[in-house]
């Protein structure tokens, strides 16, 4: 097949042109909702589209078939403009049954005028309660005012396959690729590379789908939309933030990975096991998270500076280790990419509660860096970053990432790599025995160190309390002064940073402050506020530990400071706990303690990103409350009557 | 101008090495401690082998053999409880210039240690393990270890262990690619050097157990089992020790087992009537991990970037 045999789109139908859209695939578990979603991801990014696009993952690998639970897919945000989080109601929704679409409508995924384009061979189903539950749905759907529209995918597949459920994602896609006339060059391109490994077979049977989903929508369809594009001349990359997190580690030079399995980190490993290799370096599966963490600080002291990539229940046990790298000074990476917790928690889902634990998580004084990516960019140039601090403050390094970051795919400027990136990290030269191996600089707590096969450098490291010649001491001068210094290493790293840059006005009524994955839907709420003329501005954190400078000073120029964060915090008004007893979402704890300033917080634990719209309303209503006009604008008209 | 041959050439900073060369500080055991020995022979090991200090690294866990590598001038890394082997691995993966020895004891290495220890045997990284079992926890002041022999009183156990030990041996012989297997004792010196070279010599990872007296908490133990030579089981072979001239007046049983039958290694393991010293097991063909583990070192920074370009370009929209 060509892509000459595309017919040409019914030209009776009007193109709507949209600043920008939303679209949402699902189905059960297994049947390509996925796939469809990434290759109209990708393909939107190589239009020039911004996108954003948010894997939407079932609790089990194989829930039962047509369940509320069971919902699996992607949802894509296409615009014009450069896109930064999953945004609100979806636009337009492709589902292969009516049952996975309730799981999504109970997280508030769809709003009035949702298209929902839906599998109707349920309709004529053997089974009677089927029937009836797909016949319940559709009159339930309208009456909330979804826009249903029924498509015979399955009888239509049949044209072309016989086992109507290998390939139906594919032939969705194709109708997807007509709604919104994209270049169908491309996604047969992106489709062919997709599914090259499965043999030529498989890509020329989906081309064919492709093709009948394509024709199917140009003959029947009634709508059609087409998403603006900016003209970029510029190279980008898309990938998601783990994919982000891989290549950046290769990136950094870092040449050991050590692991155990723990979603939702493991996938950052399994694109390193391909692909390491590749740059000289490999990956480490371990018998269990304490063994990766130790051999991560074997391989520190030996002189190569790796990374150990886990998600919160592995943090916990890889904390013993992390004391001793703090204690021993050894340069190493630990990525966390944070998911629900506490306990096994919410293993595929968002959250960010790892955050006092990076800080605080070991016994006893255990200063180290904390950082934490905003975006899929970020996540690439901070492990670059990562790897650097670490050997200049000769520490652990904590990277903390979610499972939004993890499964979002964003297009970015594709990245110049640097040789200066994968310098060697310490001079192999002779080592002057003179110089012991803690010589500890009063001012700064900096010292360098021997590696082992460095003539002259021979040395103990030990995780117990040592002087600057790493001899074991117990008098209380020593300890004070090895204490102090760690400690000193903060200090001169927080001297080097810069105070964050303010979005929007540098004073106002409302200031929002977050960290990590939240950074996009809170600058869009804020966005949105400050377009109807509220006096909202936002600070989002990559410094953790130790904080970015002038905080205190900027947050005394807005009425209110806040915190808006994805971990559990207590309302302010619940009625049920004293005020004194309240907890605080742990940015704000943090930030209490250290700026003294009363600073405020909003958080939930949904287990999935913050919507800016649910974001913007807490916003709205904490101005409303202090009697601040906020009042929103008439928003565009939404549904598929809307035009740009 | 007239060269020298190259040979004549000497290197400044080369000269014997003495003893001397690998005193760390002073050793702060209780007197008539078998980590005495094991510290003496390891030395001696380092100055007949002519290693530099600098090129090797002791790492242990923690416990009162633990305290080895401050004792001793190489580099050494004195980590967590428990958790040498995982510190060693990660210094083998990518560095197969160095010496590399492990120190552990039987709390460290048979009880909190033990999945380090199960896994490690089977990475076969190339490293001399040292257990030196002492039947009991030293530095917390006389607990139950895993080897303690039951009825053994303790302050954990004051009416005695209440169970059977475990066999370090027979366990490690038991687990998947073990390559070299042996035991010997901190009271037969001669014994304890040749099973130490014979380790260090070996392509992949020696484990090597080394019954130890406590003196402080187990001597009503060791004493008996170290004074009744005929308690003693001699292994030799040609593969493994060979037989000496002298054997037979320190030695009355003596038993030649060649270190490859893995199935008489275990029978001979298993025994409980007497402590077999000798190399119960070697195999010099099992998988190493850390040939693969240090693939791509060297690989030039041009190379690198090459290839990561590569990788984003996979990427590119």
């Amino acid at each position: 097949m060509s892509s000459a045999s595309m017919p040409e789109g019914s030209s009776s139908v009007a193109v709507q042109r949209v600043r920008e859209h939303i679209v949402e695939f699902v189905c059960d578990s297994g049947e390509g909702a996925q796939t469809a979603g990434q290759l109209l991801g990708t393909v939107a990014a190589k239009s020039g589209h911004g996108v954003w696009t948010v894997e939407i993952i079932p609790a089990e690998i194989e829930p039962p078939v047509r369940s509320r639970a069971g919902a699996s897919g992607n949802r894509v945000r296409m615009g014009r403009d450069a896109v930064t989080n999953m945004g609100d109601g979806a636009d337009v929704v492709v589902a292969f049954n009516e049952q996975v679409l309730y799981s999504r409508i109970d997280v508030g995924a769809f709003k009035r005028g949702t298209v929902i384009l839906l599998e109707r061979k349920w309709a004529e189903d053997q089974s009677q309660v089927v029937r009836a539950a797909y016949a319940d749905a559709i009159v339930e759907f309208g009456k909330v005012g979804y826009d249903v529209v029924e498509v015979p995918m399955e009888a239509e597949c049949m044209r072309v396959v016989e086992d109507p459920r290998r390939g139906k994602n594919i032939w969705a896609l194709g109708m997807v690729t007509w709604l919104y006339d994209l270049d169908v060059a491309t996604v047969e391109t992106e489709l062919g590379k997709k599914l090259r490994s499965k043999g030529e077979d498989v890509v020329a049977r989906s081309l064919e789908l492709l093709s009948a989903g394509y024709s199917w929508a140009a003959g029947h369809l009634r709508f059609r939309y087409r998403v603006d594009c900016a003209p970029r001349d510029e190279a980008r990359v898309v990938m998601n933030g783990n994919e982000a997190l891989a290549l950046g580690t290769m990136a950094a030079g870092i040449e050991v990975c050590s692991m155990y399995p723990i979603t939702p980190a493991t996938s950052v490993s399994h694109y390193l096991a391909r692909s390491l290799k590749n740059v000289g370096g490999f990956v480490h599966q371990a018998e269990d998270e304490i063994s990766a963490m130790g051999f991560a600080v074997g391989a520190a002291y030996a002189g190569k500076t790796p990374v150990t990539v886990t998600s919160g229940p592995g943090l916990a046990l890889k904390s013993e280790f992390i004391g001793l790298a703090v204690m021993a000074e050894l340069p190493l990476v630990i990525i966390d990419v944070q998911r629900g917790g506490p306990s096994t928690g919410l293993p595929t889902r968002v959250e960010q509660g790892d955050l006092l634990t990076a800080l605080f998580g070991q016994p006893g004084d255990t200063p180290k860096i904390v950082i934490a990516p905003s975006t899929i960019e970020e996540c690439f140039h901070d492990v670059v970053l990562a790897r650097k601090l670490a050997e200049t403050f000769r520490g652990p390094v904590i990277l903390l990432s979610d499972a939004n970051l993890a499964t979002g795919q964003q297009p970015f400027r594709r990245p110049v790599p640097n040789e200066a990136w994968l310098s060697p990290p310490v001079d192999r030269c002779d080592w002057d025995p003179q110089v012991p191996p803690f010589a500890w600089d009063p001012e700064t707590g900096l010292s360098s160190r021997p590696i082992p096969g460095q003539t002259g450098g021979a040395h103990v490291v030990t995780g117990l309390a040592h002087d600057e010649r790493s001899r074991v001491a117990y008098e209380s001068p020593v300890n004070q002064r090895a204490i102090a210094a760690r400690s000193r290493k903060l200090a001169t790293l927080f001297k080097s940073l810069r105070a964050p840059a303010i979005h929007g006005a540098d004073h106002g009524e409302l200031l929002v402050v977050g960290w990590g994955s939240t950074r996009g839907a809170i600058e869009e709420a804020v966005d949105r506020i400050r377009a109807d003329g509220g006096a909202v501005s936002s600070v989002h954190l990559r410094f953790l530990s130790p904080l970015e400078p002038g905080l205190a000073d900027i947050f005394r120029r807005f009425e209110r400071v806040m915190t808006v964060e994805v971990n559990y915090s207590d309302d302010a008004d619940d009625p049920t706990v004293p005020k004194e007893a309240r907890r605080y979402a742990q940015l704000a704890w943090l930030l209490r303690a250290r700026t003294l300033c009363d600073v405020e917080c909003w958080s939930r634990v949904p287990g999935m990103p913050l919507p800016p719209g649910t974001i913007e309303t807490e916003l709205r209503a904490r101005l409303d409350a202090v009697g601040v006009s906020s009042a929103r604008s008439e928003g565009p008209p939404q549904g598929r009557g809307a035009s740009a | 101008m007239t060269k020298l041959p190259k040979a004549w050439y000497m290197d400044g900073r080369l000269r014997h090495l003495a003893l001397a060369d690998y005193e760390g500080t002073t050793p702060r055991w209780c007197p008539g401690c078998g980590d005495h020995a094991a510290l003496a022979t390891v030395q001696r090991l380092l100055r007949d082998e002519q290693i530099p200090p600098d090129q090797a690294v002791v790492v242990s866990g923690i416990g009162c053999s633990s305290r080895f590598p401050h004792y001793i001038h190489t580099y050494g890394f004195h980590g967590l409880h428990g958790r040498p082997l995982p510190i060693a691995e990660g210094v083998r993966a990518r560095r197969p210039d160095l010496h590399l020895f492990v120190v552990t004891g039987d709390g460290d290495c048979c009880a909190i240690g033990t999945a380090h220890w199960i896994h490690s045997i089977r990475y076969n990284m190339k490293m001399t393990v040292m257990l030196f079992d002492n039947n009991i926890y030293g530095l917390t002041k006389m607990q139950t270890s895993p080897t303690t022999p039951k009825g053994g009183r303790s302050n954990t156990h004051p009416e005695g262990a209440p169970l059977s030990p475990l066999n370090p041996l027979s366990i490690t012989l038991s687990i998947a690619n073990v390559s070299f297997v042996a035991q010997t004792a901190d009271w037969v010196p001669a014994h304890f050097a040749s099973i130490v070279k014979r380790a260090h010599a070996h392509p992949g990872l020696a484990f090597i157990r080394v019954l130890q007296r406590c003196p402080h908490y187990m001597d009503h133990h060791w004493e008996p089992i170290q004074s009744d030579p005929r308690r003693q089981l001699l292994l030799f072979h040609p593969e493994g020790v060979p037989a000496q001239a002298n054997d037979q007046r320190a030695f009355p049983e003596r038993l030649e087992h060649d270190p490859s039958d893995l199935a008489r290694a275990r029978e001979v393991a298993s025994r409980t009537d007497v402590w077999p010293l000798g190399v119960l097991y070697r195999n010099p063909c099992a998988e190493r991990y850390d040939l693969d583990t240090a693939v791509g070192l060297g690989m030039s920074g041009a190379d690198k970037l090459a290839a990561l370009e590569r990788e984003l370009t996979q990427f590119e929209v």
